[in-house]
């Protein structure tokens, strides 16, 4: 099954929504649970997810995710493994899904055959935080293409103009706008100093629109993120919210979860 | 010269290397690139490096000919003395040089990662030497089996974080390095301690050490008549101290360059740690190496008694080393390494290092015609190994 051209860019697409795309760990909190989660949070409402594929050695990652991560290994979690749980994914599950992973598991498993694969399973894009873009463009992107793959890169409040630029103009989907690794201030408040990179960045009238991931936990910091952004990722709060949940129970739980962020209480 | 075996302009050994690294380090490894050659080619630099190295080190470090061991091995053996060296191994050549490094890139702040400690002490060292701020990460499970190094790192005023993900050991406290780092970017200088990393850290780290095979040539020219030995034998973990004895030969093909790896309880025993006999090409800490794996790419733990080599990767440069045959590689498990550390401190009254131990137990493993010059980089000293090797005493 080849992928239906460009869910990302389609979702994108719808005027001025405000997307909310949650990341989760695969194979966690159980090995069986992947597709629980995934048809869980399409049927909540969410608009596109990111899978996680667990790495030993996560060095972009927080302790929650960290954490999942050595939760899904142990659980039995494998590249292979996940590809298998995703093999009928697109019958029941239509919004964006995005792969996001560390450069050696992929590697590992052969970068052209997880390109193929991933297209196969109706995948439309992939993060790999420690495959910079240079490197990408050097040696990965014609092999992405030529499997209709976005690869979504990071921008963070140190990126130069002159690299947001070319980050924009090589990457595909959406930016993945970093609000800032050490996060300051409660709940749902950026720091001036952040309000005024997210105002920068908009400034810059990029052509792919920006979606702001790192720090954003509730309703108020989805609402903030999205006055900035066309939208926000949730990482940890998300992966706190299902962890020890029993299978039978994450469906409601997600279900809540994803209220909670789009309309507060 | 050609240069077969350094790194490249795009910062690969053959097709090792690389700055695999996410887009939050990206100015800082670019900051680094951009400017380490001409700041480490500055006069200034240079002529304050040199003082450090010789008033506050103690460089030159003497070239040793040892006549009982050479006698037992019946060959002519000369020791590369980093074991005296200020804080007790060649560590302190690297941290020297980054220090004054951090201060021309305007950095306040100093991270490190350590695993037996010796880095740690090392960077401890220079930070109180600076007047700077100093977090060690650590891992936890090193932290309760090093407490010497951990005390001496605090009393110098740096300040230990204990590492406890993973297996709590270096692997782990350098994730941990890297995060503190995407943390905390524009003040905050990451001092690597070996020679691994995003490039340029290879190289850098690389051409601080080099000073061991800079003076080599000069000291065996003056002992033997010829700069270069028949023979080099160093340890390698990442590759450090390795790195810096092979720098200056590793063009000159006739001297063999001879690597000692870790082999823990055994090659074939799941607890080891030779990287280059048990791994394949894979990306950690943000170069392209080998790398020792599962079959799925999550890296498994090494295992060795000495924490300096208990390291899943090596160096990219070594990599290169290893596939290209340039080196010679060794393996060498925690018994020979305990017996060799026990001969040399009874043929020559030096105590080595349990990471030096390695390097010395290849002794056995080869064998040098009575004529040829043989150099081993001793690169520590044993007192950090002294409850281990206590607990070996009567057996």
């Amino acid at each position: 099954m080849i992928a239906t051209k460009n869910r990302i860019k389609a979702l994108f697409e719808q005027g001025d929504k405000e997307v909310l795309s949650i990341y989760f760990t695969a194979g966690y909190p159980n090995l069986g649970d992947t597709v629980t989660v995934l048809k869980s949070l399409a049927a909540a409402g969410v608009d596109m997810v990111e899978i996680g594929i667990p790495f030993s050695d996560p060095m972009a990652d927080g302790p929650t995710i960290q954490q999942s991560g050595q939760r899904a290994l142990e659980n039995g979690m494998t590249l292979s493994l996940l590809f298998e749980q995703l093999e009928n994914i697109r019958e029941e599950v239509k919004i964006p899904l995005v792969l996001m992973g560390y450069l050696n598991v992929v590697y590992q498993y052969g970068i052209e055959l997880f390109c193929k694969k991933c297209s196969e399973l109706g995948i439309d894009g992939v993060i790999l935080p420690d495959l910079p873009m240079d490197l990408y463009e050097e040696a990965y992107k014609a092999t992405f293409e030529r499997y209709g793959l976005s690869f979504i890169q990071l921008i963070t409040p140190q990126s130069s103009e002159e690299r947001i630029r070319k980050i924009d103009a090589l990457s595909d989907g959406f930016i993945y706008m970093v609000s800032s690794a050490a996060t300051t201030g409660g709940a749902g408040q950026f720091s001036e100093a952040q309000e005024a990179y997210f105002e920068r960045v908009r400034g810059m009238n990029l052509s792919k629109p920006t979606v702001i991931g790192f720090g954003i936990a509730d309703h108020e910091s989805f609402q903030a993120a999205c006055a900035h952004a066309r939208g926000a990722i949730i990482g940890s709060a998300f992966i706190r919210a299902i962890r020890g949940v029993d299978t039978e129970e994450l469906a409601e739980c997600i279900h809540q979860f994803v209220q909670k962020i789009r309309f507060g209480n | 010269m050609s240069t077969n075996y350094q790194v490249n302009d795009k910062g690969y050994y053959g097709q090792y290397g690389g700055a695999f690294i996410p887009e939050m380090l990206y100015p800082n490894v670019e900051a680094l690139k951009a400017r380490y050659l001409e700041i480490m080619a500055d006069a200034q630099f240079q002529a304050d490096l040199q003082q450090l190295l010789r008033d506050y080190v103690g460089r030159p470090t003497p070239l040793y000919f040892a006549p009982r061991l050479s006698a037992h091995y019946g060959t002519r053996i000369y020791l590369k003395r980093e074991d005296l060296n200020h804080t007790g191994a060649h560590k302190i050549n690297n941290t020297v040089g980054q220090i004054l490094l951090a201060e021309r890139l305007g950095k306040k702040r100093i991270i490190a990662e350590t695993g037996a400690g010796q880095h740690g002490v090392a960077t401890a060292t220079v930070c109180a030497l600076k007047g700077m701020e100093c977090i060690v990460y650590m891992g936890a499970t090193d932290v309760e089996r090093q407490a010497p190094n951990v005390a001496r790192m605090r009393m110098l005023g740096a300040k230990v974080v204990p590492v406890h993900s993973g297996d709590k050991t270096l692997k782990d406290a350098t994730n941990e390095a890297i995060r503190d780092w995407i943390r905390y970017p524009e003040e905050t200088h990451y001092i690597i301690g070996s020679v691994v990393g995003p490039h340029p850290f290879p190289d850098m780290v690389a051409r601080f050490q080099a000073v061991i095979s800079e003076e080599m040539r000069r000291q065996l020219k003056a002992a033997t008549g010829s700069e270069c030995p028949d023979h080099i034998i160093a340890c390698v973990g990442g590759g450090s101290n390795a790195a810096g004895a092979f720098y200056h030969y590793l063009e000159e093909t006739q001297v063999n360059l001879i690597a000692v790896e870790a082999a823990g309880r055994g090659l074939q025993s799941g607890h080891s740690a030779a990287t280059t006999a048990l791994g394949r090409t894979g990306i950690l800490h943000g170069s392209k190496t080998l790398l020792m794996q599962t079959q799925d790419g999550q890296v498994t733990e090494p295992y060795s008694i000495s924490a300096g080599l208990d390291y899943p990767g090596i160096g990219p440069m070594h990599a290169h080393l290893f596939s290209s045959k340039r080196a010679q590689f060794q393996y060498v498990t925690d018994e020979e390494a305990l017996t060799a550390a026990f001969e040399l401190s009874r043929l020559e009254g030096i105590i080595p290092a349990l990471e030096t131990a390695h390097a010395f137990a290849a002794l056995k493993h080869l064998s040098f015609g009575p004529k040829e010059v043989v150099v081993i980089n001793l690169s520590g000293r044993g007192d950090k190994d002294l409850s281990t090797y206590i607990k070996h005493l009567n057996d």
